[in-house]
């Protein structure tokens, strides 16, 4: 029974590039881990309740085991305690996997300079996206999100990406 | 009331040095007389301070005034029912050999003192679990001694086992390891966190488990340590409010109003009446956002995802309100010391009442789903008791111990802002179960929304700041047309608004309970230092006392109702 959109395409064939295929499939769905440690996290629970409604983006499955997601939201202040745990679940994902780095404290540090907090996770882990603010306001996870989406719209699934990463950790 | 408290104090303890500071009275002993005198004014019923509120230490190797020792360890304790604040200040020569330790007579001791040793490298004789708690295991010396320099971060590798620590816990509930051996006991250990979706942040929790019962429960903080007291010895008065908006995010502005009163009260500022009645409406508001989002949180760790929705959007709708006024959804630095960033918008008195009637009818859905519901009923009531002693002894505060029975609450017993003209109430609990935890909160909600609409109703007109040029900063017309008002403006904004030197401790009655702050200052701009007590803190101090012996989905809910945030957890 044909209902969808072989109703109309009937026996037609398609050809396509297999890049073109799977990162399609790859950027309209997303599914998050959601490395919430602050008051990003707070933030992020907006962007995915009813008023910014992350599903549009097709990103709503959020996963709390990283066996399941390939996109690791890195929301809050990493400190030094916190970073091999990161680096592990990090690690534990499977590839293909993108990371977003959510706010000051994330991206570079933030306000603390200091001896506890790690000065942005892109020294423990490779990141694709950086947000900016503290904390960035839920349309900033989304813009986020979509430069994800376009990233991935430009990758080939032939290629390892970050394979020669060396962290602080490494 | 403080005069009295003075007499007896000194009279009790001839041999110590005792002097009123702002609220509190401050007894100097020598540390070989610590214990004794903790004891009496633990013990004695004219003390009575069953409270231990906070341990701190003092580093004064870069303090002006030449004093006795390097290091200082104060202990802060509170007679709740007559409000009596004591701090008792003892120095310490040998940091290394130490002082003894308070744990055998407050719980709270238990994390207080692991933070001093962790942060100032002080050790406690006799202290049962002795080790870092915000730092990491791998971390070399001290952060807050003053020589040790701010940026020096050192790379933690691997997480802590703790392994050792849950055998001892498992040993002092009278497991040994012939029990555990045995085949017949099948003890498995479950790790949960810091990474997990129960934590609601980075908290870790190992169990120890026989079959779904909780034997022994171990816990592990500081994973969100991000240096809040040593960067606040680097920043001007001003400049720290902003930090103290990542303290409690979920009530960002709770945390600045308790930092400016504090350092107004040690100023001995009186801020206008306007100032205060918008401090106590926008705390109070606070009070309600805060309380949401921990029930919202909990109901979802219940399965409960419709209440979520009916809270949560409130809070969502409530950011665009805030964000109205401060500029910020969650970071709202709204105070300056001396007064508020600015007035209440033309318009504000509507859009609040507006809110609040939305806010009412969030919670109210979502009380119905639960109150009368047998579910929630059987899986909170009679879990996870906590009786007002331990409560107490632990060094809870806030809704936990009002729900343990104890009727302590700062707004009632040491009020500022005019809290006791105000008609409201304040809700105890009767058992100090999850259920008692968790209602508190809905009817502490009701009281909130009965005290904004008051303060709005009554609230005076006049300017929000003082008119005091060394504190606040003039208006801008001034700033650019005049060379006084010019360098009054670089004065206050460079060098910060001078305190005079000494040391206090003011406390302010936020949602999780009392947040305190301690300062020490040498006459400059900047705090020499800065110790906030942190209600969480101490809640999750006494957190395996709550949930030993129940389940492990019972201590998921106990540590939702109890609202850890982290960054008030770890600072």
């Amino acid at each position: 029974m044909a209902l969808g959109l072989e109703a109309s395409l009937g026996d037609t064939v398609i050809t396509t590039k297999l890049d073109e295929c799977v990162n399609w499939g790859r950027q309209y769905s997303l599914w998050p881990f959601i490395f919430g440690t602050a008051c990003c996290a707070i933030e992020f629970m907006s962007a995915a309740a009813s008023q910014h409604d992350i599903s549009r983006f097709g990103a709503e499955v959020v996963r709390f085991s990283p066996r399941q997601a390939d996109l690791l939201l890195v929301c809050g202040t990493i400190s030094y305690k916190q970073a091999p745990i990161l680096k592990r679940i990090y690690e534990q994902m499977p590839d293909p996997k993108w990371v977003v780095a959510m706010g000051a404290c994330a991206s570079s540090g933030g306000i603390y300079d200091n001896y506890c907090t790690v000065q942005g996770i892109d020294t423990i882990i490779p990141v694709d996206v950086f947000i900016s603010g503290c904390p960035p306001r839920p349309e900033a996870v989304l813009d986020a999100l979509i430069a994800i989406q376009n990233q991935i719209k430009g990758e080939s699934v032939l290629k390892d990406r970050h394979k020669d990463f060396k962290g602080i950790l490494d | 009331m403080n005069a009295t408290a003075l007499e007896k104090i000194q009279a009790a303890f001839p041999d110590a040095t005792c002097k009123v500071v702002l609220e509190s009275v401050v007894v100097d002993v020598q540390p070989e007389n610590l214990e004794n005198t903790l004891s009496r004014l633990k013990n004695e019923a004219d003390f009575n301070c069953g409270l231990m509120v906070d341990v701190t230490a003092i580093d004064y190797l870069q303090y002006p005034q030449p004093q006795e020792a390097r290091f200082y360890v104060v202990y802060t304790l509170r007679n709740w029912e007559k409000n009596i604040l004591v701090q008792v200040r003892t120095p310490v020569k040998d940091p290394d050999v130490g002082i003894p330790t308070a744990t055998h007579l407050w719980g709270a001791a238990i994390f207080g003192e692991r933070e001093v040793y962790d942060q100032y490298g002080i050790h406690f004789q006799g202290h049962p679990d002795l080790r870092r708690i915000l730092n990491h295991w791998q971390f070399e010396g001290h952060p807050l001694r003053k020589d040790y320099p701010i940026e020096k971060g050192q790379v933690c590798l691997e997480s802590d086992s703790l392994e050792k620590e849950i055998r001892a816990r498992l040993a002092k509930k009278g497991l040994d390891e012939e029990t555990l051996k045995d085949i017949n006991t099948e003890v498995m250990y479950l790790n949960i966190g810091p990474s997990h979706p129960a934590t609601h942040g980075a908290i870790r929790i190992l169990t120890a488990l026989d079959g779904e019962t909780i034997l022994a429960n171990v816990n592990e903080v500081g994973y969100l340590h991000r240096g809040f007291e040593k960067t606040a010895e680097n920043r001007t008065y001003n400049q720290i409010i902003p930090l103290t908006d990542r303290l409690n995010y979920c009530s960002s502005m709770m945390n600045n109003i308790a930092y400016a009163k504090a350092v107004e009260s040690w100023l001995g500022i009186e801020i206008t009446e306007r100032a205060k009645f918008m401090r106590v409406v926008l705390g109070e508001f606070y009070r309600v956002l805060d309380h949401m989002v921990c029930l919202a949180a909990a109901l979802v760790d219940m399965g409960g995802l419709t209440n979520y929705w009916y809270l949560y959007n409130e809070k969502e709708a409530a950011y665009d309100l805030i964000s109205r006024l401060t500029g910020a959804r969650l970071t709202s630095s709204f105070t300056r010391i001396g007064g508020m960033y600015r007035d209440f918008y033309d318009g504000w008195k509507n859009d609040l009442e507006q809110h609040i009637l939305d806010i009412e009818k969030g919670f109210g859905d979502a009380l119905k789903l639960v109150d009368t519901n047998r579910i929630v009923h059987d899986r909170t009531q009679g879990v996870c008791v906590v009786s007002a002693e331990t409560a107490l002894s632990y060094g809870l505060t806030g809704p936990v111990l009002r729900a343990s029975g104890v009727p302590y609450d700062l707004r009632k017993d040491a009020p500022y802002y005019n809290y006791e003209s105000f008609d409201f109430e304040v809700p105890v609990g009767s058992n100090g179960d999850i259920y008692d935890r968790f209602m508190i909160r809905f009817y502490e909600m009701k009281e909130s929304i009965k005290i904004i609409r008051q303060a709005m109703q009554h609230i005076p007109e006049g300017p929000v700041n003082v008119k005091d040029s060394q504190v606040c900063l003039p208006p801008k017309a001034q700033v650019y047309n005049n060379i006084e008002g010019l360098a009054n403006h670089f004065k206050l904004v460079f060098e910060g608004v001078k305190t005079p030197p000494g040391e206090w401790y003011d406390a302010y009655e936020a949602a999780n309970g009392e947040l305190g702050f301690h300062f020490v200052s040498d006459g400059s701009g900047t705090p020499y230092k800065l110790k906030v007590r942190p209600p969480c803190f101490y809640t999750m101090g006494g957190f395996h006392k709550m949930v030993e012996g129940n389940m492990i989905a019972d201590a998921v809910i106990n540590l939702s109702c109890i609202n850890i945030i982290g960054g008030e957890l770890d600072r």
